[in-house]
């Protein structure tokens, strides 16, 4: 399998008023094609900073200082920096090659325009090329059609409506539609292309088992439940096809059995779609459940990253071992990690975390251990395991 | 210690908030040191009355004798607003400082306990509002009869309600936090509820607000003045200068700025007085504001 | 079992207001005919989706809500429970009955007794970042309760606040500090200390690690344990997550819209729930190791709205062994075994 995306030396910093935060650390991660691949850790570890510099999304006083995300657009072409290419670039991937579903779906969605309104908006942004053909091919359809008395008044306008979408789809960036949206009755010349992603919205709108979907695309978030407004918002998010699609917690807000319903979505969604997932979760119940691969992320950099069922079966990191004793089980006390998460300030020097950890030895206190590759496809980055594979040293 | 460095770093970022600062001390400095900057000549009775030096009503240019030259009346210009500068403050800070307890206590009372309570000050509030401030302060002080104390409970008659409904949106708001919620769990009593846990964190718009609003009832409090419902003649009052140099606004034809100076230097001390207030109320927002501390 | 919370057919209702003359126009019926004992030293776990009722009824038993109909009785003795039954049933002594409700019913305190009771039952919120106010020191957040109930002079609140502290694991440095300086565990060990402050029986715990991370709650968790052993505690604890709630409670009772639908221990509710609606939850619940996948039952459509909860059983149109009777008789909680309860017509075995 090829990789979709690479990550590679990924570092960000925010510059607050009490101090510099290293918030990502020199971070690596690769994620493959047609994968779910899971980002796990506690609150402030760097998981939605992750996702938030792959969208090149992070906003002052937080600052990407280095590294390089590659991405495979598609197979074959060169993949591309995301980090390096400009703003209007940027742009056009997300949403369309890359989209984003938040935790929080009632503050995802814009309380004043329709459930339809808001999936149609993304495709008119993305897929206007598109809705363009869909537009000429209709006219033409309804041109051809019989020479009744109606169609003979109509045609004219129709004419001319054609004419407008085909000097759209020869240039994509031409002036017109932009004129043409500006003068109030020439507006209606492209009402059909709203129609027509009306049309697709609705359509996404049953990919994401919404019942009742066109009476669902005329009501507004707060007429729906919190499970809906998520279906709803990963509607949107899948509108475009992208290739890769990141889920920050999307189920944290919703309830256990709501949650099945969405992990069950997201899983066939994304088998259907053949696109990657980077899911970020904080709950170690539902990252078993949906992914392929797991990272465990601790104060700004990853130390574990292996195949679901090897890291619950084998956990080899002492941080994820004691992450995953935390959890609570039946019978038993849940076992706490000793101190608190490191105040991000002031991280300690080397191993983030040598000072709560119960196999620190010395070199823990003054190297960060590299991260390698201790059997295929676990790779680890702790000093207690530098010996074992004997390949690399640090 | 950390509260201190935060409010100086605060202040550091915000460069138009010290020229508040400096502006208001300076103006702190001139009402203390008054008698000393500007001190009354021999004889004379009230040092809150300007004195005269003649009584041609040709105002007079700066000269050595009076700095600021003199205005309608012979009054001395420089004495004048320097002894202002006392007036004023003490129609600001006693205005607000009424308006504040008044609005804590009926915002509290309303924004608490809601219900018939809440509906009974807020139609009340209403009535004021319906009024302007000026116009309706003009009304009482009519009433009244002019005078510089009377200038003072009108303003506050007519300025109390917006400061009781903000107080109670703030409290609506924090009334429903669950340390509130805790404190009564614990059987803590109305009282020790409001002081120690609502007003608390909810009364620094307020103080804001207050801040702000000195500079605008100076400004009210010299309009009152100006109308002559203020201070008999001679009061040591911006506004009242600014009235008598009505008639000297525009000069002699050939010449309209003869007289600029019986309308500018009074003018100019209002326009700081009130920039430095709203300066100042800036920086109180930046630094107690919760809603924009840190992190 | 010697009993020390009770309610008897407790409800509360919030009336919806409509119009300029603010008319009642249906109520949301949140916590709607509840039946529940908790035993002197249980750890009873309460579970159900949001807006089933659970933080509503949690705060009805502390009485920051006023119950709409029903019975609380705290500490009361089964006999003058049985007493002020028997009396209402024959009618006989309105006078009476209505003294002794004025002295044991909870529902009906006024605010004097109330203020008495409080001492002995606490709340802890669910998020530390808003439970504690921000503009007071430590000291004086775990010192408060001590203040109201002046239970001790000025000199020994010090000590005893100390106390309480070095009980839930922090010390004399943090005393002179503002919430914002601790983290969330922190935080919520400074709520737990202020509920412990008065020494209270019973304490009700609204979803108290569900803003916190896995290793912190299991901090907090192992922390209620100890004290609960320690100071003879009794616990109502309120949690949307069913994995805390099995590994930690020692009877569970499951709410839809409401009503109580099944009450059991732990390994009866996760290993053979008798309620539908339990087994759904316990069956959607995800388990930490990809190997072991639990079987599934999707509900269809959604939580019904508590203000007009469906007739009969409120669970039947998402149920799939619903009958006739379910749609016309509403089941009540009966005993299906020594610990557990269900309210369902046609139970799981």
């Amino acid at each position: 399998m090829n990789e979709l995306l690479i990550i590679r030396n990924l570092t960000v910093k925010f510059y607050t008023y009490d101090g510099v935060v290293q918030a990502l650390d020199n971070l690596d991660l690769d994620i493959k094609q047609e994968e779910t691949f899971g980002l796990v850790g506690e609150t402030g570890c760097g998981k939605t900073l992750t996702a938030l510099s792959i969208l090149r999304l992070i906003s002052p006083p937080g600052r990407i200082e280095s590294g390089s995300i590659c991405f495979n657009i598609d197979d074959g072409d060169e993949p591309i920096d995301l980090l390096a290419i400009g703003e209007e670039e940027i742009r056009a991937i997300r949403g369309s090659k890359i989209s984003m579903i938040f935790q929080e779906p009632s503050s995802a969605l814009n309380p004043v325009y329709t459930i339809g309104d808001q999936v149609s908006e993304v495709i008119l942004l993305h897929r206007r090329q598109e809705l363009v053909n869909k537009a000429i091919e209709t006219i033409t359809a309804l041109l051809a059609g019989r020479n009744s008395l109606v169609n003979i008044l109509a045609n004219p306008m129709r004419l001319a409506e054609r004419s407008l979408y085909q000097k759209i789809a020869q240039n994509p960036h031409s002036l017109w539609p932009r004129i043409v949206g500006r003068i109030p009755i020439m507006r209606r010349l492209l009402q059909r292309l709203k129609d027509e992603a009306k049309k697709m919205a609705i359509s996404m709108l049953k990919e994401v088992e919404i019942p009742d979907s066109e009476r669902v695309a005329q009501q507004y978030p707060h007429q729906l439940s919190g499970g809906m407004e998520q279906r709803a918002v990963i509607a949107m998010a899948l509108a475009c096809s992208p290739s890769f699609l990141i889920a920050d917690e999307p189920t944290t807000s919703l309830d256990v059995t709501i949650q099945d319903q969405i992990l069950e979505l997201l899983r066939r969604l994304k088998s259907e779609r053949e696109s990657s997932v980077l899911y970020i979760t904080h709950d170690l119940g539902v990252a078993a459940q949906i992914c392929d691969r797991i990272g465990v992320m601790y104060a700004g950099s990853l130390c574990e990253i292996a195949r679901v069922d090897d890291l619950y079966a084998n956990p080899l990191h002492p941080y994820t071992k004691a992450l995953l004793a935390a959890v609570p089980k039946p019978g038993e006390e849940p076992h706490a990690i000793g101190g608190t998460v490191p105040d991000p300030l002031n991280l300690p020097s080397g191993c983030r975390f040598h000072p709560r950890c119960s196999r620190a030895i010395g070199m823990c206190r003054e190297h960060v251990p590299p991260m390698h590759e201790l059997a295929s496809g676990h790779f680890i980055a702790c000093h207690n395991y530098q010996g074992e594979t004997g390949g690399s040293s640090c | 210690m950390t509260s201190l460095r935060f409010m100086l770093y605060q202040l550091r970022r915000n460069p138009l908030s010290i020229i508040g600062i400096v502006i208001i001390l300076t103006f702190i400095i001139i009402a203390i040191f008054a008698p000393i900057i500007a001190p009354p000549p021999e004889g004379h009775i009230d040092p809150y009355m300007i004195p005269r030096d003649g009584y041609s009503p040709i105002p007079k240019p700066p000269n050595e004798e009076h700095l600021f030259g003199t205005t309608e009346g012979q009054y001395d210009i420089f004495y004048g607003v320097i002894w202002g500068t006392r007036s004023a403050f003490r129609v600001g800070l006693i205005v607000i400082g009424v308006v504040l307890v008044v609005g804590i206590v009926l915002g509290s009372l309303a924004g608490y306990f809601g219900g018939i309570i809440d509906e009974i000050i807020m139609r009340i509030t209403d009535i004021f509002l319906a009024f302007p401030i000026l116009i309706l302060a003009m009304a009482i002080t009519v009433a009244l009869g002019p005078s510089p104390d009377n200038v003072i409970i009108a303003l506050i008659i007519a300025s109390w309600p917006s400061y009781a409904r903000l107080i109670r949106g703030d409290i609506l708001a924090v009334r429903e936090e669950d340390y509130v919620e805790a404190a009564r769990g614990m059987g803590g009593s109305h009282l020790r509820i409001i002081t120690r846990h609502i007003l608390p964190n909810s009364i620094y718009p307020t103080l804001v607000m207050a801040s702000l609003d000195i500079g605008a009832v100076v400004l009210y409090a010299a309009a009152l003045s100006f109308l002559g419902l203020g201070a008999q003649p001679g009061y040591v009052d911006w506004g009242q200068m600014i009235s008598f140099s009505r008639n000297w606004i525009v000069g002699p034809p050939g010449n309209p700025l003869a007289y600029w100076y019986t309308v500018t230097i009074p003018g100019l001390f209002i326009l700081l007085f009130v920039l430095g207030w709203n300066l100042l109320g800036d920086a109180f927002r930046d630094i107690l504001d919760p809603r924009l501390s840190r992190k | 079992m010697e009993v020390l919370v009770e309610t008897r057919n407790l409800e509360t209702h919030f009336p919806i207001l409509k119009g300029v003359l603010r008319r009642p126009a249906g109520a949301v019926r949140a916590v709607d005919g509840i039946n529940l004992t908790i035993g002197k030293g249980q750890w009873m776990g309460l579970v159900g989706e949001s807006g089933c009722g659970k933080t509503t009824l949690g705060k009805t038993l502390l009485r920051l809500l006023s119950p709409t109909s029903g019975h609380i009785y705290f500490d009361v003795p089964n006999e003058t429970k049985d007493e002020m039954d028997l009396l209402e049933e024959s009618a006989a002594n309105p006078t009476k009955l209505q003294a002794l409700r004025r002295r044991y019913d909870l529902a009906t305190y006024p605010s004097k007794q109330l203020k008495a009771i409080r001492r002995r039952m606490q709340l802890v919120h669910q998020d530390p970042y808003t439970s504690l106010n921000p503009r007071m020191r430590i000291k004086d957040i775990v010192a408060e309760p001590l203040a109201i109930h002046k239970l001790m002079p000025r000199k020994q609140i010090r000590d005893r606040v100390t106390e309480i502290l070095q009980m839930v694991g922090l010390t004399d440095q943090h005393l002179r500090r503002y919430p914002h300086e601790f983290s969330g565990g922190q935080r919520q060990r400074i709520a737990i200390a202020r509920a412990l402050a008065t020494n209270p029986d019973f304490i009700v715990f609204d979803e108290p690690t569900s803003a916190l991370d896995v290793s912190v709650q299991a901090q907090i968790l192992n922390l209620l344990g100890q004290l609960k052993r320690n100071q003879e505690l009794t616990y109502l604890y309120i949690t949307h997550n069913l994995t805390v709630a099995e590994s930690v409670c020692d009877s569970i009772a499951v709410m839809y819209v409401g009503k109580i639908v099944e009450i059991g221990t732990p390994i009866e509710l996760f290993h053979s729930p008798k309620h539908p609606y339990s087994q759904a939850l316990v069956l959607s619940t995800p388990i930490p190791d990809p190997k072991r996948k639990r079987g599934r039952v999707v509900l269809p459509g959604e939580v019904p709205s508590p203000t007009n909860p469906p007739p009969g059983c409120r669970f039947h149109p998402r149920c799939s062994r619903t009958t006739e009777e379910c749609e016309r008789l509403e089941p009540e909680l009966r005993q299906s075994g020594n610990t557990s309860w269900v309210a369902c017509w046609h139970p799981l075995s």
